[in-house]
């Protein structure tokens, strides 16, 4: 039900970036979605890949500092709108988001949002009650 | 023009015996009434009875930054709290401040030379003298006050900070002598440019110091504030500014010798130098008597020259320091330690122990910024718990060093390690 997201630090040096997607590449790990977060002197990027396990190693043997966060995905309509329905579910059980992000594919209808919040099961709960459709890790890892 | 004609233009040999008679009487004070100073001559199987002239100076122990903080906050004092009138701290190499103690005397001593200092810049009692130092526990504000009233100027106590009310006082009192930090008079002067008042104030003249500064500096702060720019030297535990003092011929310091015995040492042994060769400046206090230190290492490289000088002065002259003898640094006029940014990381669960620091002068003020390492198992997904990280290591800063910094948050292991004497610091400013 939840999705494993990795995150990584990125000190505000040029170059780190770029890297950390060499390294990913370099070992055939798929980006399904990103979002980057900066400050003025650090940032963190967000991602989400098709194997976040083997992410997180190579990452961590090439330096970089990471960790891995449980985050839940949705399906919402493709259309205005479409994302009020997720939130004002959350916001109606007074569940924060801490941050979101939002991706399209070309393989599935829809489009996709990742969401932080603080409590990952109260939250899918509501959203299964209020008829949010909810995707499964081996669906988001395949997209 | 001499604020103590007779004190500053004595004839070398007479000033040597004063000083060989007052540094018999502080020996003798500090064996009797300081246990630490006691110990130490002690150890050494030295009696005050062995020092009978300055010719014995160098037979007498150091004293170093670290025995103040072993006989932390008062250990070292020679006399009974009943006569100590002010008490003043600065930064000490780790957590604890360095604190220093005066009696009514030393009062009067430190006006008198901080008065010699002044008047060898020119002042008088007609002058109206501006002390932008900061005033409180840093010794720069309340040295720089005592001088400027000894000498019965008009002083005022602007203190540092709020740029436009020192322009606005500077224009309307008339101030024609400006005390501060020499990157705090060029602050000034950028400010009263942009406000149009440099041709409304009437600073003739500006003795700063508390801070390392260039002559490119000196020739900037002269032209851009239209005044004569002299430098002034001292340490909170000699006494604060005025221990040395340039006039205006401008070939170095002159220390007060009658009460402050310099030398030069060489570092590494602590054997004293000739005059002309660079190394450690040492003072010895001879006349204070709340905390007379002796053969104080004050980690500032310099030279001494006793040639006379030409403005009359007998009193040895120090070269503008050239460096130092340890990490320490000068921000903003505050003295800063390696050290104590150390034992701050040290607190911090979140944070490894490796740190650089940048210091850099931006418009005229000093930055520093501290990259910290942040240890991988803390770092988050979240902005907001970095952001709380870097907010808490930068209050904690604040507070040990009295000075704020910048905190910037660096990958894990990305600060070198070297095996020898780590590399903590880039100084941009390029002072020395």
């Amino acid at each position: 039900m939840f999705i494993n997201q990795v995150s990584v630090f990125i000190e505000n040096r040029s170059g780190r970036l770029s890297s950390i997607t060499k390294v990913l590449g370099d070992n055939g790990i798929d980006i399904r979605a990103l979002s980057l977060a900066d400050t003025t002197n650090f940032g963190i990027l967000r991602l989400i890949v098709n194997d976040p396990k083997k992410a997180e190693k190579v990452l961590k043997d090439n330096g970089f500092t990471v960790s891995t966060t449980k985050v839940i995905a949705v399906q919402v309509e493709d259309t205005p709108g479409g994302l009020y329905k997720t939130l004002d579910c959350l916001q109606g059980a007074n569940i924060g988001v801490e941050y979101a992000y939002a991706f399209i594919t070309r393989k599935k209808d829809g489009a996709f949002v990742i969401l932080r919040v603080e409590n990952n099961e109260i939250a899918v709960e509501h959203l299964k009650d209020c008829g949010v459709n909810i995707l499964s890790e081996d669906e988001v890892y395949s997209i | 023009m001499y604020w103590n004609k007779e004190i500053e233009t004595m004839p070398r040999e007479k000033l040597r015996e004063l000083q060989g008679k007052r540094l018999v009487d502080a020996v003798e004070r500090v064996y009797k009434n300081v246990a630490p100073y006691r110990k130490k001559m002690q150890d050494i199987g030295l009696e005050p009875g062995d020092i009978r002239s300055i010719d014995d100076l160098y037979k007498l122990p150091f004293t170093t930054k670290d025995d103040l903080r072993d006989n932390y906050p008062f250990g070292l004092n020679a006399v009974p709290m009943s006569e100590i009138t002010e008490i003043h701290a600065s930064s000490g190499t780790t957590g604890k401040q360095t604190v220093v103690t005066y009696t009514d005397n030393d009062l009067k001593i430190w006006g008198e030379v901080a008065a010699r200092s002044i008047t060898m810049a020119g002042g008088t009692n007609k002058d109206i003298v501006h002390v932008s130092y900061g005033y409180g526990l840093f010794t720069g504000g309340l040295g720089a006050h005592y001088g400027g009233q000894t000498i019965g100027a008009a002083t005022i106590p602007v203190s540092a900070g709020n740029t436009k009310r020192q322009i606005q006082i500077m224009r309307d009192f008339g101030s024609t002598i400006l005390m501060c930090t020499p990157s705090y008079a060029l602050y000034l002067a950028e400010a009263a440019e942009e406000l149009g008042a440099v041709n409304d104030i009437k600073l003739r003249a500006g003795i700063f110091g508390a801070e390392p500064w260039t002559e490119p500096m000196r020739r900037e702060i002269e032209q851009r504030l239209h005044i004569s720019a002299y430098d002034i030297y001292g340490l909170s535990e000699i006494i604060g500014p005025g221990v040395s003092g340039e006039c205006n011929f401008k070939c170095g310091l002159h220390v007060q010798e009658d009460h402050f015995i310099p030398e030069i040492i060489n570092s590494a042994t602590g054997e004293q130098l000739p005059a002309g060769q660079a190394g450690e400046l040492v003072f010895t206090c001879v006349t204070k008597e709340a905390m007379p230190l002796i053969r104080y290492r004050t980690r500032d490289i310099s030279t001494l020259t006793y040639d006379a000088c030409e403005c009359g002065r007998t009193t040895a002259r120090m070269s503008k320091p050239s460096g130092r003898a340890d990490d320490m640094l000068i921000i903003r006029g505050v003295n800063v330690f390696p050290s104590q940014i150390e034992s701050v990381l040290m607190g911090i669960n979140e944070a490894s122990a490796y740190y650089m620091l940048v210091v850099d002068r931006k418009n005229n003020l000093d930055t520093l910024e501290i990259q910290v390492e942040m240890r991988p198992e803390f770092f988050s997904d979240e902005v907001r718990v970095l952001e709380n990280l870097k907010r808490k290591i930068a209050k904690e800063m604040e507070s040990t060093l009295g000075l704020s910094a910048a905190i910037k948050l660096v990958e894990p292991k990305s600060i070198g390690r070297s095996e020898g004497k780590a590399v903590h610091i880039i100084d941009n400013r390029h002072l020395y």
